[in-house]
């Protein structure tokens, strides 16, 4: 797979580490009534799709940014990267 | 139909136009006490075990492609117990006890072969590790043996020993551990399920789960709607697909892993061996071909195929511990679709919906499980409540922090 990287452009897939679901970003609020249940779905449960995916990828051997690349499960095939900061912004993150 | 040797030489002397085969072909009918969905090795297990041992005959298996095309005719066929914890061992060995008897159980030819398995290490700190674990196998009943550098030296001479970076210090035995013919495993287990009245039912894919006020119905096919007072889910990597059907999200994510096979090769591997410093286990098949595999690819996927990294990475773990299969030449190779759970360790539960149970999160290890797994399935469908040696095996142990992690890696699926 190469990963067409908003920065650096095509690189091989070989350079990252992945770690998972994009939803990952959202991280449940600590101080919330439910948080021990959230923290519990946050943590476990995953969608696991076959299909469109938005995972989070780490640039490890490369400029360490971590990315948000949509990819189908079933294929293989990227069709979109963004940094993980952009796309943890635009949720409202790291405020 | 049973077989026998005197059968085989009667069929020799008579053309072999005696055999049939060795397992009905029904249509479904409209509603059975219990529908079992996935026709690999698990769920075929279940049936062979609903209908023998439980006495439940009125059962189907719905498998959406051929039996055996899944991940049970895909592994690399290594067969163990070798397991620490104390919510695994008791399961694995008991599994392999089922392995020890299965091909008089059901009459079938599975080759099991107790080549026995080494497991090498090349510290000091992984020496420790291995002899904890095969205290805790012993503990458990299982056989467990520690080996020298000089005793594996014997047994195997062609191993690269006095490597600079990772020289061999010694491995753990398993005696008893070994492969089997994957393939047979599910024919003999489909042959047997289907002689005690199980309807297996192959080209019928599961494209809905019937659920109303909170109860499981039956499920809809491409065959159509088959009704059943319970309904078991056994589909390995595509838990995540079926259990969806039901609204349920699970700790489980979907993962390829890939496996090779060499071209045939004079016997040179008298038993599996898997490298302690890099992620990398072979065995020789009895046709000669060095079948290997190490590490999953680690992203999501249901494609059943991986990529050149894991290809690489795992050809030179291969060569730098038996440098000596550098020169033969691959054969095969291919992906399965494996259901990495968060623990590492599977499930075998009830779910929220009455009349609906899962079995899955087996990752890389479910073939050696298959007999267990198919008894203790079996054992919940039939009793509603879980088999002595799974009652770890629960969706729960994640909400209450009883994770079974023999890595100790977290809730990171591909690093299990
Ligand atoms: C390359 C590789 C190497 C491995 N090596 C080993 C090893 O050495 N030792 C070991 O112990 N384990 C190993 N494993 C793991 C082991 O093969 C699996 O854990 C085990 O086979 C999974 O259980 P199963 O046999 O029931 O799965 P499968 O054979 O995959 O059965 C699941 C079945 O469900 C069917 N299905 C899916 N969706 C539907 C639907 N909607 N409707 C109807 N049917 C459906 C599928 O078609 C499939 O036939 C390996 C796996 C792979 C891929």
């Amino acid at each position: 797979m190469i990963i067409n990287h908003p920065l650096l452009g095509p690189r091989d897939a070989s350079e990252f580490t992945y770690l998972g679901d994009a939803s990952l970003i959202n991280r449940p609020d600590w101080q919330a009534e439910d948080a021990a249940e959230a923290f519990y779905e946050y943590g476990y449960l995953r969608d696991n799709p076959a299909g469109e995916h938005q995972e989070l990828w780490y640039h490890e051997a490369g400029d360490r940014s971590w990315l948000v690349v949509t990819r189908d499960t079933t294929t293989h095939e990227i069709s979109k990267v963004e940094l993980a900061r952009d796309v943890a912004r635009a949720r409202g993150r790291s405020k | 139909m049973r077989y026998s040797g005197f059968r085989v030489i009667k069929e020799a002397l008579t053309g072999h136009k005696g055999w049939k085969p060795v397992w009905r072909d029904p249509e479904p009918k409209a509603h059975y006490d219990i529908v079992v969905i996935g026709g690999g090795g698990h769920g075929l297990a279940t049936a062979h075990y609903l209908s023998k041992v439980y006495g439940h005959r009125n059962v189907a298996v719905v498998e959406k492609g051929w039996i055996g095309g899944g991940n049970v005719g895909r592994n690399t066929t290594i067969v163990r117990s070798n397991y620490m914890l104390d919510g695994n061992e008791p399961f694995y060995e008991f599994s392999m006890k089922l392995w020890e008897g299965l091909e008089q159980d059901l009459n079938y030819n599975a080759m099991m072969s107790q080549r026995g398995i080494l497991n090498l290490f090349h510290t000091d700190g992984q020496r420790d590790a291995y002899t904890r674990r095969g205290n805790a196998m012993i503990l458990h009943g299982a056989d467990a043996e520690l080996l020298d550098a000089d005793q594996v030296r014997k047994e195997h001479p062609y191993l690269n020993f006095d490597d600079a970076r990772f020289p061999i210090k010694g491995g753990l035995a398993q005696r008893r551990g070994g492969t089997a013919r994957h393939d047979a495993v599910a024919w003999g287990f489909a042959r047997s399920a289907d002689s005690h009245g199980v309807d297996i039912i192959q080209n019928c894919e599961v494209t809905g789960l019937r659920i109303e006020n909170g109860k499981c119905l039956g499920v809809e096919t491409s065959k159509g709607f088959i009704g059943a007072n319970k309904v078991g889910c056994a589909v390995a990597g595509n838990s995540g697909r079926v259990m969806n059907m039901a609204g349920m999200r699970l700790p489980i994510e979907s993962h390829v892993l890939q496996a090779f096979v060499s071209e045939g090769l004079k016997p040179v591997l008298p038993s599996v061996i898997t490298y302690g410093a890099g992620h990398f286990y072979v065995s020789q098949s009895d046709k000669g071909g060095l079948v290997f595999g190490g590490d999953i690819d680690g992203y999501n996927t249901y494609a059943q195929r991986g990529n050149l990294p894991v290809v690489e990475d795992v050809c030179e773990g291969g060569v730098s511990l038996m440098p000596m299969i550098g020169r033969s030449r691959l054969l095969r190779m291919w992906g399965g679709v494996m259901d990495m759970s968060m623990d590492g360790s599977p499930i075998i539960d009830r779910t929220p919906v009455e009349g609906l149970y899962f079995n899955g999160g087996w990752c890389y290890g479910g073939f050696k499980a298959t007999p267990a797994s198919g008894y203790c399935f079996a054992h919940l469908l039939a009793q509603d409540e879980p088999h002595s040696t799974a009652t770890a095996y629960r969706f729960d142990r994640f909400r209450t922090g009883r994770m079974i992690d023999e890595k100790g890696v977290g809730n990171q699926p591909n690093l299990h």
